[in-house]
């Protein structure tokens, strides 16, 4: 099937006119048709803009001019402002805009020839573990327990990309990550997710969640068609000044380089207490097959790893109250009816527009600003960044990479879900500490549990040596031998 | 560290985010048990740490060119008013 094949194998295909571009998008458009109803992995579907994209890459490809991605049908985070196409950050209170203009990801994988088939699902302003935010109603997770139908979460933010990517009805998405929004749903859907470098993609025309921490990056079913799409994704952007103006190399070449010789770190502060022995063990599993494939195994220590959550949750709501200021209903988005003057107006707005969550990082995020509460928050949250920095720092001068789980836990159930906020943000505690030290990372799909749901380990590298990654990421997934399908996916439960 | 209303409600005042007496209690409730569990960083020595400012990844920032790369795109910076006159965004009347 058409819809089986990875990126690397349909673009193969493109070229040896195996298949057409418009065939290969039709697949997908008729599975998105069919599966979306019940994943609700798009918010937006854009099928006729597809397939007519479709019919301009089986042009160029038959005029032999066609770049990496011609003809490769792909979903698009609704975080990434598409020209013309309503981009909604899953949130109500921007649920009609219409970008006048496209994101720099998004235009580089559209010059580089992709197809976009639809916008996809995510935690309302990718503010969430587990794709229940959403003002568009959560995402199922195509994968299941066995022998149990309830409804697994895909994981967040990221959780429409992961679930469509897993589910078969797009060959790759987009994703963003401020604390493991890519990694954490590709772990839990079974699937591959790049979160790069901090300054490695563009962020211009991507909605801001917190500035220092977001990063986009692929996600996809094996770690050559992540390095595919980071190669198109990466690269200096003048519009943006935290875009680093280093070099893009041909991240694909990286895949199956020789690891002979070369260092992993196993952080033993990644041995959190409590944890399941299902995580554990394909943790050792990981550690085996890298040392097989000639790594050596080195033990390292990463003091500051049980701080970076709570980090987390001062820097990015402060930094998410200000990002998100801007919402106020007065140039655009929804405007709530009946203000009697203009304060009232923002109150209103902001109150019916914005869900739940993100009303409490916001308002989380003004108090750890506040007058009087800075220096106790926000600066000591600072400094202690700086000492997880450190940590990461300091371990790189011994080792090449780290292998360490990417989650705590499979995915859960849908009526599982904590109520308690702080047990949701614990789903993050092993991704964060990468993110706020803004350090390359990946999850690679490695083993199913005993209940059924895939587990991922995850790889952290050092800045802007995403090939190390990507070169110990394919080994390990080709070791691991990861060939687990979804039960619900295009053309199975169809 | 609990929260008290009062401070709640200031909280909610700066953010210009409306909430009824239900909803701030819950507010406080929540931003309470946060910032009890945020408290673990009571522990750490941060003598003498700078503070990490962005993401210190990339090298120095590029200056560029001081030049207008844009505009006269009125209609497209309208596009998404939620109430407008002519040129111009509208709001209630806050001038009497």
């Amino acid at each position: 099937m058409l819809t089986d094949l990875t990126i690397a194998q349909a673009s193969e295909g493109l070229r040896k006119k195996e298949f057409s571009a418009v065939e290969l998008t039709k697949a997908h458009t008729d599975a998105v048709e069919t599966l979306n109803g019940r994943i609700n992995a798009y918010i937006t579907v854009t099928s006729d803009l597809a397939l007519e994209a479709a019919k301009k890459a089986d042009a160029q490809l038959v005029s032999g001019d066609a770049p990496a991605l011609t003809g490769i049908p792909l979903g698009i985070k609704d975080l990434f402002c598409t020209n013309g196409v309503r981009t909604t950050a899953a949130s109500k209170i921007i649920g009609n805009f219409v970008p006048p203009y496209e994101s720099t990801v998004t235009a580089k994988l559209l010059e580089n020839g992709a197809i976009f088939l639809g916008k996809t699902n995510l935690d309302e302003f990718a503010m969430g573990s587990a794709n229940l935010t959403s003002a568009f109603g959560g995402v199922e997770n195509p994968w299941h327990r066995k022998g149990d139908p309830s409804v697994m979460v895909p994981g967040g933010s990221s959780g429409g990309s992961a679930a469509a990517v897993a589910a078969h009805i797009a060959m790759g998405a987009t994703g963003t990550d401020t604390g493991g929004s890519i990694r954490q749903p590709a772990a839990y859907c079974g699937i591959v997710g790049l979160k790069p470098t901090y300054g490695r993609c563009s962020r211009w025309g991507t909605i801001a969640f917190a500035s220092s921490l977001d990063q986009a990056g692929p996600m996809t079913r094996t770690v050559e068609d992540a390095a595919i799409m980071l190669t198109a994704m990466a690269g200096h952007d003048p519009k943006d000044s935290t875009c680093a103006d280093i070099a893009v190399p041909d991240y694909r070449a990286a895949c199956g380089r020789s690891l002979k010789g070369l260092r992993v770190g196993i952080p033993a502060e990644y041995r959190a207490p409590g944890m399941s022995e299902e995580i554990l063990a394909v943790w050792q599993k990981g550690i085996d097959l890298l040392r097989e494939a000639g790594c050596e195994i080195v033990d390292v220590s990463l003091p500051h790893t049980k701080y970076g959550l709570a980090t987390y949750y001062i820097i990015a709501p402060a930094e998410c109250s200000s990002n998100l200021a801007r919402y106020d209903g007065v140039r655009f988005g929804e405007r709530a009816e009946g203000a009697t003057s203009l304060d009232d107006l923002y109150e209103k707005t902001r109150h019916n527009g914005f869900g739940e969550e993100v009303r409490r990082r916001i308002l989380m995020g003004t108090y750890v600003l506040s007058a009087g509460y800075y220096d106790a928050y926000y600066l000591k949250a600072q400094k202690v960044r700086t000492l997880i920095q450190r940590d990461f720092t300091h371990a790189f001068e011994k080792v090449d990479v780290l292998l360490t789980p990417t989650a705590p836990t499979a995915a859960f159930a849908r009526d599982e879900k904590p109520e308690d906020p702080v047990q949701m943000y614990l789903n993050d505690i092993f991704t964060v500490p990468a993110s706020m030290a803004g350090q390359p990372a990946m999850s690679v799909p490695v083993a199913l549990d005993s209940k059924g749901l895939p587990l991922g380990l995850q790889l952290i590298g050092k800045h802007f040596d995403e090939e190390t990654i990507i070169a110990v990421g394919s080994a390990l997934e080709k070791a691991a031998g990861f060939t687990a399908r979804p039960d619900l996916r295009a053309g199975v439960s169809a | 560290m609990s929260l008290d209303l009062a401070t709640t409600r200031r909280i909610a005042k700066l953010a210009r985010i409306g909430l009824d007496d239900q909803e701030i209690e819950a507010v406080r409730a929540q931003l309470g048990g946060i910032l009890g569990w945020i408290e673990i960083l009571d522990e750490v020595d941060v003598e003498g740490v700078p503070p990490m400012v962005g993401t210190s990844v990339t090298t120095t920032l590029k200056p560029r060119e001081d030049v207008v790369t844009d505009g006269n795109c009125q209609d497209k910076v309208l596009s998404n008013a939620p109430d407008r006159e002519g040129p111009f965004f509208t709001v209630p009347k806050v001038v009497e």
